[in-house]
This record gives C-alpha cells, sequence and structure tokens, in this order.
C-alpha cells in the first residue's frame, strides 16, 4: 500500500498537484509512481517560462530501469523548477511529495477539480 | 504465470518486487537496487540464478562433440574442476549462446541462459549427430550466486568443513563437487564469489541461511548494472544469432589453435578476419546528466554510426554509461541521441569496474 496524501489531487498518469494559497500549483510524482520506478538517477527539469498543455509532457524521470515521461496535470506556465533534483534525484524516492519537481501558474485553478483527489486516485492505482 | 524457482515464495516473503525474465518470475530488487549494487561491490550479497539452465555432458566423445560445438577449446581445461567461458556459434559465426563449461568427473557441465533454453537444447540436439554423447538437463537443481570481495569468507564459515576448505582452496574459474553440491569461483559481476548448484530442496534453507548471517539478497536489477559495469555482455542484447564474437569483445574466447579443429561457425570467422572485422563494442561513459540506453544512436565524427547495446546509470561510477557496437575505427569521444539531442560521450574500453576499482 503507497501513501495517498488527502490533500492532493492525482493525474491518472501518476503526478500530483497541490493548489498553493498564492494560486500556483506544485507537482510532483507518487509514492505509487516512485515505487513502480524503482531507483530514480537522473531528472529532466523543464525550463521556466514554457507553458505546458494539461496531460502534455512535462520531462522525464529515469530510473535505473527506464526513462518515463511525466505530464502536466493542469495547464499552465512553469514558474519554478526543483533544481536539487538536479544532484539528488533520489529525493523522489525518499520524500515523493516533498520534492516536488515544478510549480505552474495554472491557466484555470478550476482545471484541478478535474484531477483524481485521493481516494479516487487510490481506486485508480488498485490499491 | 511464469515459471518459478525453488525460492519464489522466499523472494515473495523477503520483499521482493518480481518480473518476468525470459519465462521466470525473478526478483528485480527487495527495495533499492543501487543499494543492492553497492553491497556486493562492498561487501557481499546472494543472487538466485536457479533460472539458468545446466545440462550435463557426458558420454566417450565428449570433449571431441564439443570441441566441434563451442568456439572455445575444452581441450585448455587441464583435469577436473577446471572451467572456462565459450560461444556457442552457428555456422554464420553468429553466437548462438554464452556459457560457462566446467569440466567434471564424469564430463562437462555446461551452464547457458535462461531465456535461450529452448534454442540451445534444440541446437545441441541437431548437433549431435553420430557423436556418442549424453545430454542430461539438470532441472531438478537450483543455484546461488554469492558475490563480492567477503563472498567466499563469509560462505566458508556458514558451510560444512570439507565445503569450507573447497571454497578457500578454488582458485577462479574452477568448479568441484562435494556431495550434492556443485561449487565453483565464477560469476557475472567483476567481483570475486561462488555459483553454487544444489539439490532444489536444499536451496531454500541454504538461502534462508545465507540471509540469516546477514548477506543480502540481490535482485536481477543489481545484476545486471554489475555485470555491465564489469564489461560482460547480456544475451539477447549485446550478443545475439546475428552478432559475431569478434564484433563482441570476445575475441579472446575464440581458440583458433590447433588450426585443425574445425568449430562450428570458424569458416564465417576466418571469413570474416580475412576481410577486416567492421564493427566492434566499446565502452561509452557519458560525462553530462542523463542514462545512456540501449538502441540510442552513436555517431562518431569522420567514422560512421553505431548503437547502444546496453546502458544503464552506473551506481558505482555515479553516471551514466554504455556498451556500444561501433565502426572498428572509432575514436576516443562520440555523441549519442537522447530525446532528439546529442550528447557528448567518452569512448572507452569496455570494462568499467572490476574487484571494486573504477577502470576508466
Amino acid at each position: 500500500m503507497s501513501n495517498i496524501p488527502a490533500d492532493l489531487r492525482f493525474a491518472e498518469s501518476h503526478e500530483w498537484a497541490r493548489l498553493e494559497a498564492d494560486g500556483s500549483v506544485t507537482v510532483g510524482i507518487s509514492d505509487h509512481a516512485q515505487e513502480a520506478l524503482g531507483d530514480v538517477v537522473f531528472v529532466e527539469l523543464a525550463e521556466v517560462g514554457v507553458t505546458f498543455e494539461a496531460q502534455g509532457p512535462a520531462g522525464v524521470v529515469e530510473s535505473v530501469k527506464a526513462a518515463s515521461d511525466i505530464y502536466a496535470p493542469v495547464a499552465g506556465e512553469v514558474i519554478a523548477v526543483n533544481e536539487e533534483l538536479s544532484g539528488s534525484p533520489e529525493l523522489l524516492n525518499s520524500d515523493p511529495y516533498g520534492a516536488w519537481i515544478f510549480k505552474l501558474k495554472p491557466s484555470n485553478a478550476a482545471d484541478l477539480e478535474k484531477l483524481l483527489d485521493a481516494a479516487g486516485y487510490k481506486a485508480a492505482i488498485g490499491e | 504465470m511464469g515459471q518459478r524457482t525453488p525460492l519464489y515464495d522466499l523472494h515473495l516473503a523477503l520483499g521482493a518486487k518480481m518480473v518476468d525474465f525470459g519465462g521466470w518470475d525473478m526478483p528485480l530488487h527487495y527495495g533499492s537496487q543501487v543499494e543492492e549494487h553497492h553491497q556486493v561491490r562492498r561487501d557481499c550479497g546472494v543472487f538466485d540464478v536457479s533460472h539458468m539452465t545446466v545440462i550435463d555432458v557426458s558420454g566417450p566423445q565428449a570433449k571431441e562433440w564439443l570441441q566441434h560445438l563451442l568456439a572455445n577449446d575444452v581441450d585448455r581445461l587441464h583435469g577436473c574442476g577446471r572451467a572456462l567461458y565459450s560461444a556457442m556459434l552457428n555456422e554464420q559465426g553468429g553466437v548462438v549462446d554464452d556459457m560457462i563449461v566446467y569440466r567434471t568427473e564424469t564430463g562437462y557441465r555446461l551452464v547457458v541462459n535462461a531465456a535461450t533454453r529452448d534454442q540451445d537444447m534444440a541446437w545441441m540436439q541437431a548437433q549431435l549427430g553420430s557423436y556418442q554423447v549424453q545430454l542430461q538437463e539438470r532441472s531438478e537443481l537450483a543455484m546461488l550466486a554469492i558475490q563480492g570481495p567477503h563472498a567466499r569468507q563469509k560462505i566458508a564459515e556458514l558451510v560444512t568443513q570439507s565445503r569450507g576448505t573447497l571454497i578457500h582452496q578454488l582458485k577462479p574459474f574452477e568448479g568441484q563437487a562435494d556431495g550434492d553440491w556443485f561449487i565453483a569461483r565464477t560469476g557475472y559481476t567483476g567481483e570475486d564469489g561462488l555459483e553454487i548448484v544444489l539439490p532444489a530442496d536444499q536451496a531454500p534453507g541454504f538461502f534462508n541461511d545465507l540471509v540469516g548471517a546477514g548477506i543480502s539478497p540481490i535482485g536481477l536489477g543489481a545484476r545486471d548494472t554489475l555485470r555491465l559495469e564489469a564489461g560482460m555482455n547480456l544475451y539477447g542484447q549485446d550478443i545475439h544469432q546475428q552478432v559475431s564474437p569478434l564484433a563482441a569483445n570476445m575475441a579472446w574466447s575464440i581458440a583458433w589453435e590447433p588450426a585443425g579443429r574445425n568449430f562450428i561457425g570458424r569458416a564465417a570467422l576466418e571469413a570474416e578476419k580475412a576481410a577486416g572485422v567492421q564493427f566492434k563494442l566499446v565502452g561509452l561513459v557519458l560525462e553530462e546528466r542523463g542514462v545512456l540506453r540501449a538502441h540510442q544512436v552513436v555517431r562518431i565524427a569522420n567514422v560512421g554510426e553505431g548503437e547502444i547495446t546496453s546502458g544503464s546509470f552506473s551506481p558505482t561510477l555515479s553516471k551514466s554509461i554504455a556498451l556500444a557496437r561501433v565502426p572498428t575505427a572509432t575514436a576516443d569521444r562520440a555523441e549519442v541521441e537522447i530525446r532528439g539531442k546529442w550528447y557528448p560521450v567518452r569512448v572507452v574500453k569496455p570494462t568499467f569496474v572490476r574487484h571494486g576499482k573504477t577502470l576508466i
């Protein structure tokens, strides 16, 4: 059983999203995703200022085993990336909900409502 | 559901993430494959390799038959207990499989790959002709590999006195029977260690004893990064039926002398040598962040193109490494295409780490 915090929203492609008080959206990958990937050794980060479409490609997480695309859970402009992951990609394994990957200024904050809640994500991954 | 080794239930109890490997349900890792990798390089760990195929060859013409079947020459095995690595080739000089051959009291023991079991058995049967040889597949046996700088010392303390003595006496590439166990100083990690073939019903107890003594179980994930760092080929990736051993860093394992030994594939290899070998297997080191993967294209300025055959992240070097087949001329720098972008790589000899030491 993986950890699924109740205060987050989830995409079926296993990213989590959190709406912050300032209106930005923080994005990472779920505990279930990091578990399936195995040891993460490289994260290809986006550049600040680029715009993502909802479900559009938003970077790559490489584990020892394989490369996996990550997708933007909602549309928006990248306003920050977690540079700490360049030197310590394994943080995605050890602290998947602390180690965020990027922050978006969402095109429409209401889009978060379209994502799965914790119960929905739990069902989606069959737990 | 795939085939299961006698240790399947133990793997689950130890929390293994199981994957399909050549039709077998095998442990990929028991938590972290990077940690397991370090464990083997620094101390020791135990692998379940019971999926591998053990074939005993006996009969009055066992030696003559193997001298015909294999690119290496079993006549080099001076005495019971010696072992060698060999390719088994097709008539076109492609690699049907690679294996370790042990000389035993009753003949020879071959240990071949799991995923190639059917193709190997069919090929060997087809080459028997009128040779007076018996092949016996030993699927009732299990096999454990215990690898790492402390492996022999630790195992010697956990087995009977006679087996402990044997473990201390064995030189690299030697293997001897002791009762119903066969103990060899061979492996697939680039570290010292043992491979032990034993009756399947004894395997869970022994594996449990090892884990109880603090020897970590290691999955196939770390097995792959360890062999890649050691520059050892993986059948199906770096070598296969369409690849010549001359283009796979295996020339050293071909016994050309005596010139009259007509092993299968010899004529094709001699023609290839005469024409000039077009490709070679090299090592690549990515200096930037990223991960090299099989099938990525390698570009060498003014020379030509090649392809990565195995690539991954090297836990020992903390950077990505790969084996690649490139034009023989090669160079000391190349570029690899990763997701549409070209990254510079260093071209090195395809042995990155041996006995805990970095070689590049």
